[in-house]
């Protein structure tokens, strides 16, 4: 009988995500040691990692460590995560909301005729099964899913499930899994890394966003400032965004990126729909804004009216003062 | 070439979005229906790739009355051929199902090129073409910012966390559009003329091949209850002079708040 959790833990060049380990942190809450939790670890050389994964205390760590692996492919990992669910047969396949796990997880779904929900930002229990609850229209609305295939499949937003780590040694068992892959049709040929932004958006804890109110692009220096001080990535308007003022990449919102970070500071931020879609489940919301009948303002946990070239250099100095 | 284009009609985005009175849905009494924003970059990316390597393009669509106006649209755009899914057993699908029928209308059409938007704006689900190339059996790469397509081969460039990844293979391949693919066209008044006289296509479950196959009983999810978010706490402005609107604001996220 198909029983416990496997959680896809994802690395690239070698690091495992942030949110990986949220996703593994609350697969353990929802077994609460009934089940067994079962981590996968997938790529080349990656045996290392399995130390990482361990301060989730999962009960195994499934280790796919071959030269196919090096690089992500849709097939070749969808081999290796179907592989793992035939030996186990759990009953839920969690993994982080991330660009590869949505690229992954529904095609194995499909593969074996599975429910998946995709960007899950809460879990209920009903009797014995889990419920997802996936945020619609861009968190305009919240839809609760019943999962009723015999393995079904959640991607856990980042950021909103708690990272729960141990410190002292747990060593779960390790297992090499051999997979065999008969085709990659499409195989990534080169990776540009994007050097202005070190955080991930959709993981940062922090996120300082600018809209029309910056005046010109010239003027990002001011936010990324503020950035440095917090550790924060740099958001975006669509309204900025679509006037070349910035790569899409920043773009919070509706056709953008949606992100639930623990501080978003809003600057020269009207506060469109559009824009409210994506960030209106951060846990603290600063607004900074000249005009004080900006919609943002209703939304935000704290406002300044005021402008943002008088506020923020002031605000990014009183952090430094104070950090130092 | 012949590239076929999956489009979904989605309430507009600008559209207040209320929760329908049996929780399992949205009300969609007055809401205006569009092509799903990333759809227009996969639709805009058919056609450039007709303009380059001539061909055939079709454009798919799976639901309702609300397919029509978008269908229509895409024609006007110029695509050359539009198919409406439509069927009773098709209403309110999961990404699976979704897949299924859309898989249904496609496999046999010797499509070169599949796109779609990466993501249907709404159910915000970014499931169905990944779980489309599956079902049919293609190679598949999603959010996209960049394709070329020469000699049977395709180059395509996805995004990814802080990064783009460049993904190579050969057709026929499923790919799904992200913003900045393309800049998408506005439908010309010509266009407009001619798509009014074009025929779309309708095709339901019995013709497709997957007559109660796909519907409600068939599902592997089911949407329990569709509610609104809780209403966030009202805020506070923080007044005085902009010394002492910063100190304060400092003091609050570090005391109040605790999020630095």
């Amino acid at each position: 009988m198909a029983s416990g959790i496997l959680v896809f833990v994802e690395q690239r060049n070698g690091a495992i995500r942030k949110a990986s380990m949220e996703a593994l942190s609350e697969a353990r809450r929802q077994v609460g040691g009934k089940e067994p939790v079962v981590a996968l670890i997938v790529g080349e050389n990656v045996k290392a990692l399995s130390a990482v994964a361990n301060k989730c205390k999962p009960d195994k760590i499934l280790v796919v460590d071959n030269a196919q692996f090096a690089q992500y492919s849709t097939e070749g990992y969808a081999a290796a995560l179907s592989t793992a669910i035939k030996m186990l047969d759990p009953r839920y396949v969690f993994a982080a909301n991330t660009s590869m796990s949505k690229d992954l997880l529904p095609r194995v779904a499909a593969r074996l005729d599975a429910a998946c929900v995709t960007d899950a930002a809460e879990l209920k229990v009903v009797g014995d099964k889990i419920q997802a609850v996936h945020p619609m229209y861009s968190g305009k609305t919240r839809g609760t899913f019943e999962l009723k295939s015999q393995v079904s499949f959640v991607t856990l937003r980042p950021n909103v499930f708690a990272l729960t780590e141990c410190e002292n040694g747990h060593h779960a068992e390790i297992v090499d899994l051999p997979v065999s892959v008969d085709k990659i049709r499409a195989k990534v040929t080169e990776t540009h890394t994007a050097t202005e932004q070190k955080i991930e958006l959709s993981e940062a804890s922090i996120i300082v966003s600018g809209g029309r109110g910056i005046k010109g692009p010239e003027n990002w220096g001011v936010l990324q400032n503020l950035c440095s001080v917090l550790g924060a990535a740099l958001g975006a308007s669509r309204a900025v965004v679509d006037s070349g003022w910035i790569d899409h990449q920043h773009q919070v919102g509706q056709t953008g990126k949606v992100v639930s970070p623990q501080l978003y500071i809003a600057c020269g931020i009207s506060g469109a729909i559009q824009h409210l879609a994506g960030m209106s489940s951060s846990k603290v919301i600063v607004a900074i804004n000249k005009d004080p009948e900006a919609p943002i303002f209703k939304h935000a946990t704290y406002g300044i009216v005021g402008d943002v070239f008088e506020v923020v250099p002031k605000l990014t100095e009183e952090l430094k003062k104070q950090n130092a | 070439m012949k590239i076929a284009v999956c489009i979904k009609a989605v309430p507009d985005t600008e559209t207040k979005i209320t929760v329908a009175a049996d929780k399992k849905g949205i009300d969609t009494t007055g809401v205006r229906f569009v092509t799903s924003p990333f759809d227009e970059f996969a639709i805009e990316e058919a056609l450039q790739l007709k303009q380059k390597h001539g061909g055939d393009t079709f454009v798919f669509s799976m639901g309702g009355a609300e397919c029509t106006d978008v269908l229509r649209d895409a024609l006007a755009r110029g695509i050359d051929n539009a198919v409406h899914l439509q069927d009773a057993a098709f209403a309110n699908l999961d990404p699976l199902s979704t897949a299924k029928v859309l898989a249904a209308g496609i496999k046999d059409g010797g499509f070169d090129v599949i796109l779609l938007g990466q993501q249907g704006v709404g159910g915000d689900n970014s499931q169905v073409p990944a779980m489309l190339a599956e079902l049919l059996d293609l190679p598949q790469v999603t959010v996209i910012t960049k394709l070329e397509i020469a000699d049977g081969k395709f180059k395509a460039q996805r995004e990814i966390e802080g990064a783009h990844e460049t993904v190579e293979g050969t057709l026929p391949v499923v790919l799904s559009a992200q913003k900045g693919l393309n800049e998408p066209r506005y439908p010309g008044i010509k266009g407009v003329m001619a798509a009014r006289r074009k025929e779309i296509a309708v095709k339901n479950a019995e013709a497709l091949g997957i007559s109660g196959k796909v519907g409600a009983d068939h599902a592997s999810m089911n949407l329990a209850e569709m509610a609104t978010p809780p209403e966030r706490p009202q805020g506070r402005l923080i007044e005085g002079d902009t010394d002492t609107q910063v100190k304060t604001l400092v003091q609050l996220l570090k005391t109040e708040a605790q999020v630095i």
